[in-house]
């Protein structure tokens, strides 16, 4: 027990060390042995599960730093069984464990789009955890590279200047009827691999750790964000009001400053 | 030198010369105005990086360098060209923005002691990636790359501020721009010949690149159309002399992307809509516009969406 323990001590902080500002190679010895026994306890996930998950990526990013992905569930949610969490995993980017997505059966036919960073050539895994604790995965390799140290903004004053703003955007929704929408929160999300000269020094990170999204107070889902989160996080997905009500996105980033915004339905 | 001793000694063809890193054309645009122009392609160690257009314009006292190459081998390069044309000293060394195809051969007039001259914002720009720029560099450009320093400008030129440099009888005048191709970018002017380096404000024949703001691009080219230059010197592609430099075709790309993105983003489109569908009427128009075309649609998407 303590071996083990040892072991993934010191793997923790191996990776903790590649988390440096300094640019290290594409790893020799694939990453995912390390990062199941870390997230996932060495439970046993099983693979290719195409039949539960379809992962859209790019096989060659245009641009490293906004690499878009979409997430599909192929059975739809119920009571009985849902997943609950879908967790997204960068292999080689600084910060691999890039996202959990927390789901209700609240959506039943679960579509959620987002954009992210790519450091270097990867692959890049999506595992779905049931209600019953079993883990499903996809995985698909993406050629892209640096993301993540790639300068924030490319008018960094306009960004700032709109920081925490977040847009609730969607098509004249129809009660009954799914519509497709999408949050998007202006927000730099620095890496903290980001260098800025008037200060020489990397800018600290600093990041949106959690999107919520509720209607009428009931939680459609929440997701866990790092800084593979392209800067302006933005999640799209589709959801079906069953009655009029309010739709609403709340905010919290890594300096626990905390941003919402809501949309009549 | 070395390389015609040697066609002399050994009798060999020029040509066998001319393929040799030797090869190295300068266009005189004006008098005392002379630029290099780049390879419609991606920076290789076979083309060392020589992909913008680069060059210097000669006063009665000294000389400017405008833009120093894509690599260390690529400012040797350069300045061998300016040597042979002129002894005056190199006074300036000016980016006219931060993309190594700009800026990577800078170390190689730092013997010169020249003043580096930039936009404000260029010291920013070049801390923030250089990092970026070594290791992806140093592994495309191969030995051509030996040599690179990232020498950032030390005289800023500000927005609203033009500067002028006098090289003795001749004057430029700096303009430092907002945000449009970069968000740092500089024009350079002769006045005695109102010539114009336009860095890559305009780009001729190769597609343009996106690295600031395509509101703020459109906005900057449609004050630069207005004024008449003798001649004008893109960031890539041929000078114009006398001739109509195509402002409106790069106008004219950047404003039809705009406006298809922007019924994309109206419509709830995606991303990944945008960039399968956007612009492609524009593909016969520009080289390379494969390799960079969506990227750019990217770029301006991602803007866009916060109009």
């Amino acid at each position: 027990m303590l071996g083990r323990f040892l072991t993934i001590l010191s793997i923790s902080l191996g990776l903790m060390l590649t988390v440096s500002p300094a640019y290290s190679a594409t790893p020799k010895e694939p990453m995912w042995p390390i990062l199941k026994e870390i997230h996932f306890d060495d439970k046993d996930i099983r693979e290719n599960a195409d039949d539960l998950i379809a992962l859209d990526t790019p096989k060659r990013a245009e641009d490293a730093a906004i690499v878009p992905i979409t997430i599909k569930l192929l059975q739809p949610q119920t009571a009985d069984k849902y997943v609950k969490n879908i967790h997204l995993i960068i292999d080689n980017n600084p910060d691999p464990y890039s996202a959990n997505f927390h789901l209700t059966p609240e959506i039943r036919d679960v579509e959620i789009a987002t954009r992210i960073r790519v450091d270097q050539y990867t692959d890049l895994r999506v595992i779905a955890e049931m209600n019953d604790g079993s883990m499903h995965m996809v995985s698909k390799f993406v050629k892209a590279s640096g993301g993540c140290s790639a300068p924030a903004g490319k008018d960094a004053e306009a960004a700032l200047a709109r920081l925490g703003k977040i847009q609730i955007r969607m098509r004249q929704p129809t009660i009954g009827e799914p519509v497709q929408t999408q949050v998007i929160v202006s927000h730099p999300n620095y890496s903290g691999l980001q260098y800025d000269q008037k200060s020489r020094r990397y800018i600290d990170a600093h990041y949106v750790k959690n999107i919520g999204i509720t209607y009428n107070d009931k939680t459609l889902f929440s997701v866990d964000t790092g800084i593979s989160v392209s800067e302006d996080p933005s999640i799209r997905f589709t959801f079906t009001p069953a009655e009029s009500g309010v739709l609403k996105a709340k905010v919290i980033d890594s300096e626990a400053m905390e941003f919402s915004a809501d949309k009549q339905i | 030198m070395k390389c015609f001793l040697l066609i002399t000694l050994l009798g060999f063809t020029a040509v066998a010369c001319a393929v040799s890193d030797t090869n190295y054309p300068l266009q005189k645009v004006v008098d005392g105005i002379y630029y290099h122009q780049g390879v419609h392609e991606d920076a290789s160690a076979e083309n060392i990086g020589a992909i913008a257009n680069v060059g210097f314009v000669i006063g009665k006292k000294c000389v400017a360098v405008i833009d120093s190459g894509g690599s260390f081998r690529e400012g040797e390069l350069l300045k061998q060209a300016l040597r042979d044309i002129t002894d005056l000293p190199v006074c300036y060394v000016i980016n006219t923005h931060v993309h190594p195809d700009h800026i990577l051969g800078n170390a190689a007039f730092a013997d010169e002691n020249p003043a580096y001259v930039g936009h404000e914002k260029l010291p920013a720009a070049l801390a923030s990636r250089e990092k970026h720029y070594a290791r992806n560099f140093a592994e495309s450009l191969g030995d051509a790359y030996a040599g690179t320093e990232f020498i950032a400008a030390d005289t800023l030129v500000s927005q609203g501020q033009p500067l002028t440099l006098d090289l003795g009888g001749r004057q430029l005048l700096l303009r430092a721009y907002t945000t449009a191709h970069t968000d740092h970018d500089l024009t350079v002017l002769d006045k005695q010949t109102q010539t114009l380096w336009t860095g890559d404000l305009l780009f001729r024949e190769r597609i343009p690149a996106i690295d600031g703001s395509i509101n703020g691009w459109i906005a900057t080219l449609k004050q630069l159309q207005t004024q008449s230059y003798q001649a004008i010197i893109p960031g890539h592609g041929p000078a114009a002399i006398g001739e109509d430099a195509d402002w409106d075709k790069l106008l004219n790309y950047l404003t039809t992307i705009r406006q298809q993105i922007r019924t994309v983003i109206n419509d709830l489109g995606t991303l990944q809509q945008a960039t399968a569908t956007v612009g492609l009427s524009e593909r016969p128009n520009w080289e390379l516009f494969d390799a960079y075309h969506r990227r750019n649609v990217t770029a301006a998407f991602v803007e866009l969406e916060w109009e």
